[in-house]
């Protein structure tokens, strides 16, 4: 069928500006970090060397090489980095998903009004700042703070215990910033499940945990997908969180891409921390992006 | 089952009002240290407002925050129509992943890859001479629009085209039917596109911080650099006023929503 009434003119401006916009800001960019990934550090402004020379005769000299990347895989440093980043975000992803499936089935079986009134209140804490709520944390773990006020009330401990600048916080407020983003698809998943289903199955004599592990669980698997996925991606290269709740050792990737880059201005290894942190992120992002264009079918 | 449901259900809930519910009482805390209670006072609102560097950073980031807001619901909006109404043009694949990808990037990538951009621009092309409001707002609109973009085309593949068939049909000229008929339809869309893209905006912190330059600081940026090292009371208060800002905004979207608005779904 002809679009109705969309000349021409019209097509190629709705395509071609939001298409323009996102090649010059998105791709040309990202191309930048491969070529800045290929180039030596320099003094200089900016601060990278060029990919080839062309001498007075004429003749090209490549420039560009893979030191960058030798350097990430012969330094322990980066590596642990990497390896640090991927087990946090995975072990904040299966907290988050442990909380934040019973919390997302719970708001999708609850009764209208409740049921609007407990999405929202799940949605409310991201329209604040995020980094308020990091320095939230941190003022709740303080050694004289609440958290540990409590525990000694509790008479669990005698003395305060350290919990800020440790693994334990950074954990806690990944978990904690990112539990609405778990909790969204979820519940959007497990909102739309054939009640009925459920029921024929406990009419034939399933228990309660096998319908729910045959066919409440399978059936929401997307939702777990999209939910790991909101969680795990931005997690791997999360700043903030590791910067403020951790310690001073807590050298997670995204941490120190930040550093390579305003704390040493070495712009090729921050680029080549940057390219590689894409390869480990490719797929769970491939894995995501699936799901979505799935649900879009839909 | 039910009762030990909901009573995790409330546990959950605890744990996500907890941290703010504890900010909100700690801004009125008469001491200088943080977590020791010394009293009500409404002290630390008072400095706060006499914060310069806070103000201006908190007009600068209003700024960015608007000017994003906006440009992103045009561009994004334009996305979807793409998304949802040609099915078929050439670039299509690489389109759709250009428009999802900064979903899901991590901050970090895209914060050096944009700056890496100005940086090169500068040197060929001799812009931008500084690095601040408009190449905040590039920045911006480059992460913002993609949420825009999945708002709107989740409105507009639920449309009945047959409204706008019927009013071209009748003799309305296409700008027209756009006008009355589909703009209206997915204008909560738009809205709260452009609410998610202005929160956005207000709360980046480490994009921002690849792509401002010197003297151009952002509120997050301001607030960062005060919260890195310690605690800080003043910002105590400034969260309180950030959260009472959002939960007005909140109550004031929902009673708009009883008033026969729909509200936007997924």
């Amino acid at each position: 069928m002809a679009d109705i009434g969309q000349p021409a003119l019209g097509r190629r401006f709705v395509i071609g500006v939001p298409y323009l916009w996102l090649t010059l800001f998105f791709l040309v960019p990202f191309i930048l970090v491969l070529k800045i990934s290929l180039s030596e550090s320099i003094l200089a402004q900016p601060p990278y060397g060029p990919l080839w020379e062309t001498d007075a005769n004429g003749h090209v000299e490549v420039k560009a090489n893979g030191d960058n990347f030798a350097y990430l895989v012969e330094d322990p440093f980066y590596k642990d980095a990497y390896l640090k980043a991927l087990k946090t975000a995975f072990v904040s992803t299966l907290v988050a998903l442990l909380i934040g499936y019973p919390t997302a089935y719970g708001i999708a079986r609850a009764r209208q009004p409740w049921r609007n009134t407990l999405l929202m209140l799940v949605v409310l804490p991201f329209w604040t700042s995020f980094l308020i709520r990091v320095y939230a944390w941190k003022v709740l773990l303080q050694g004289n703070g609440p958290l540990n006020g409590l525990l000694m009330w509790l008479g669990l401990v005698d003395e305060p215990v350290q919990i800020l600048y440790t693994d334990f916080a950074i954990y806690l407020g990944i978990v904690y910033s990112y539990l609405p983003f778990m909790v969204l698809p979820l519940y959007a998943a497990i909102e739309r499940l054939d009640l009925t289903l459920n029921e024929a199955a406990a009419d034939l004599g399933a228990p309660p945990w096998r319908v729910f592990l045959s066919i409440t669980l399978p059936l929401s698997l997307p939702g777990v997908v999209a939910g790991c996925g909101l969680v795990f991606i931005p997690a791997v290269g999360e700043f903030v969180i590791p910067e403020m709740l951790g310690g001073p050792n807590a050298a997670m990737i995204g941490r120190v891409l930040w550093n390579e880059f305003f704390a040493n201005r070495d712009w090729p290894i921050a680029s080549a921390v940057a390219v590689a942190m894409l390869v480990f992120l490719v797929v769970p992002i491939m894995l995501f992006q699936r799901y979505q264009a799935r649900t879009e079918g839909r | 089952m039910n009762v030990r449901l909901y009573s995790f259900v409330s546990l959950a809930f605890a744990f996500l009002y907890l941290p703010i519910v504890a900010l909100v009482i700690y801004s009125f805390n008469a001491s200088p240290r943080v977590t020791v209670w010394q009293g009500f006072s409404t002290h630390w609102y008072a400095a706060l407002i006499e914060d310069r560097q806070i103000i201006e950073a908190a007009l600068l980031s209003l700024k960015v925050a608007t000017l994003n807001a906006t440009l992103s619901v045009v561009i994004g909006t334009l996305a979807a129509f793409a998304l949802v109404r040609y099915p078929k043009f050439r670039g299509r694949t690489m389109f759709t992943g250009l428009v999802a990808a900064p979903l899901v990037m991590p901050e970090v990538i895209t914060g050096l890859s944009l700056l890496l951009l100005f940086v090169a621009s500068e040197s060929l092309f001799g812009w931008p001479k500084e690095r601040g409001l408009a190449t905040l707002t590039i920045a911006h609109i480059t992460f913002s629009l993609a949420f825009v973009a999945v708002l709107v085309q989740a409105r507009l593949s639920t449309f009945d085209r047959s409204l706008e068939e019927a009013a071209l049909n009748l003799g309305a000229p296409p700008w027209k039917v756009y006008l009355v008929i589909t703009l209206p339809l997915i204008a909560p869309a738009l809205v709260s596109g452009w609410l998610l893209a202005f929160t956005m905006s207000l709360d980046d912190l480490v994009i921002s911080s690849f792509v401002s330059g010197p003297g151009a600081s952002t509120l997050p940026m301001v607030v960062f650099s005060m919260v890195r090292k310690g605690l800080s009371p003043e910002i105590n208060a400034l969260a309180t006023l950030f959260i009472g800002a959002v939960s007005i905004g909140i109550l004031l979207s929902v009673a708009i929503a009883r008033r026969g608005m729909t509200p936007p779904t997924h």
